[in-house]
């Protein structure tokens, strides 16, 4: 039994849903992502959101899985403001939906101060409506920069208790960083950019079972919806306890989604056999 | 955990076992790679990227800890400011100006 708490299922075919309920998966959690093209409205968001909170819902429940969202505008489609402030008005609305979790995945891209900007107005949108955060950080040789600017602009926001903030695809060289300062950490398992399935059970054994979870980050992209369970087998191969394999890929990501009310992790009756 | 951290469960010899042709794979592909560049015609200007790569390499062989730390910083943005405008949408993997 396992969640995946960073996957994009709007990107994946029905038949992954049914490939992670055989491998145990009882909940996801999908976080608004850039679709691989930039939309040209703001009225795309407004579907895009009814798919996170409507169709996926339904889509997950047939296989017994659990599926709940987060909502924003992804950083990579942040560098437009005015187009950023009109798609971050819907947000409100959609945080009262029964699967909404909080707002995310939001954060930095490029790093840029318009990125910046955008990622300090949707903290200021979860502090107004006491929501949970979910938070990507750049990619490759822009990572360590933008760990560092989103991980300050949060102190200097301070309206937020770092316990109810994921701070996700942390690899060696970030991870110490948002462990010291009281966030919870995410561990990206990709067949080559951020972690390896070795390197997450090696940055577990450095830093501990406290306040970490592995995902999937399945998206439209080079990804492996099963990673998690992957991992679990490595973990398992690499001679951890049952306990400690169940901590990070069950325990710690309902722990820390559970602050929401709309989290459930509880058994569903799949509807197809 | 059952075991104090930074300490894995297995000992060298059982994480030899396991992980031993695996990373034997990885580096025979890297020697490939860099053997294929060099039988490559074009520009043969060194590019910031495969020279990342060798200074990564040379970190790898070092033997104090927290080699894949120390690779991934050098490959890092070293800078400290936010960019005045997003330089495209996809990152290069690593920085033009590596700090070794």
């Amino acid at each position: 039994m396992y969640i995946d708490p960073h996957i994009h299922m709007v990107s994946r075919t029905t038949d992954d849903y049914a490939r992670m309920a055989v491998a145990g998966c009882v909940a996801v959690t999908e976080p608004a992502f850039w679709a691989g093209f930039d939309r040209s409205s703001p009225a795309g968001f407004q579907d895009y959101f009814r798919q996170l909170t409507e169709t996926e819902p339904r889509r997950a429940a047939a296989y017994g899985i659990r599926h709940h969202s987060w909502i924003c505008i992804n950083p990579k489609e942040a560098e437009d403001h005015g187009f950023a402030r009109e798609v971050m008005s819907m947000i409100p609305a959609f945080l009262e939906r029964p699967n909404v979790l909080g707002v995310g995945e939001i954060g930095l891209n490029r790093n840029s101060r318009t990125e910046l900007a955008v990622f300090e107005e949707h903290l200021e949108i979860a502090a107004k409506h006491n929501a949970l955060v979910l938070i990507h950080t750049p990619h490759l040789e822009d990572k360590l920069k933008g760990t560092r600017l989103i991980l300050d602009a949060i102190r200097a926001h301070g309206k937020l208790d770092p316990a109810r903030i994921l701070v996700d695809h942390v690899e060696e060289h970030t991870v110490r960083l948002v462990l010291e300062r009281g966030f919870w950490a995410g561990m990206t398992l990709y067949p080559d950019t951020k972690c390896t399935a070795a390197r997450a059970v090696d940055i577990i054994e450095m830093h501990g079972t406290n306040r970490i979870w592995i995902n999937s980050a399945g998206d439209w992209g080079h990804s492996d919806p099963l990673a998690v369970p992957k991992a679990v087998l490595s973990m398992r191969a690499r001679g951890h306890t049952a306990a400690d394999i169940h901590k990070i890929s069950f325990d710690n990501p309902r722990a820390f989604l559970s602050q929401s009310k709309n989290f459930s992790a509880e058994p569903l009756r799949p509807t197809v056999a | 955990m059952s075991t104090p951290a930074g300490t894995p469960p297995l000992d060298r010899k059982a994480l030899i076992d396991l992980g031993f042709i695996e990373a034997r794979a990885k580096v025979l592909d890297i020697a490939a790679f860099l053997d294929r560049l060099d039988r490559a015609g074009g520009d043969a200007t060194p590019d910031f990227r495969v020279e990342a790569i060798r200074a990564a390499l040379r970190i790898a062989l070092e033997t104090s800890p927290a080699r894949a730390e120390r690779i991934l910083k050098s490959w890092s943005d070293p800078t400290t400011e936010p960019a005045a405008r997003a330089d495209g949408k996809a990152a290069r993997g690593v920085h033009p100006t590596p700090k070794t």
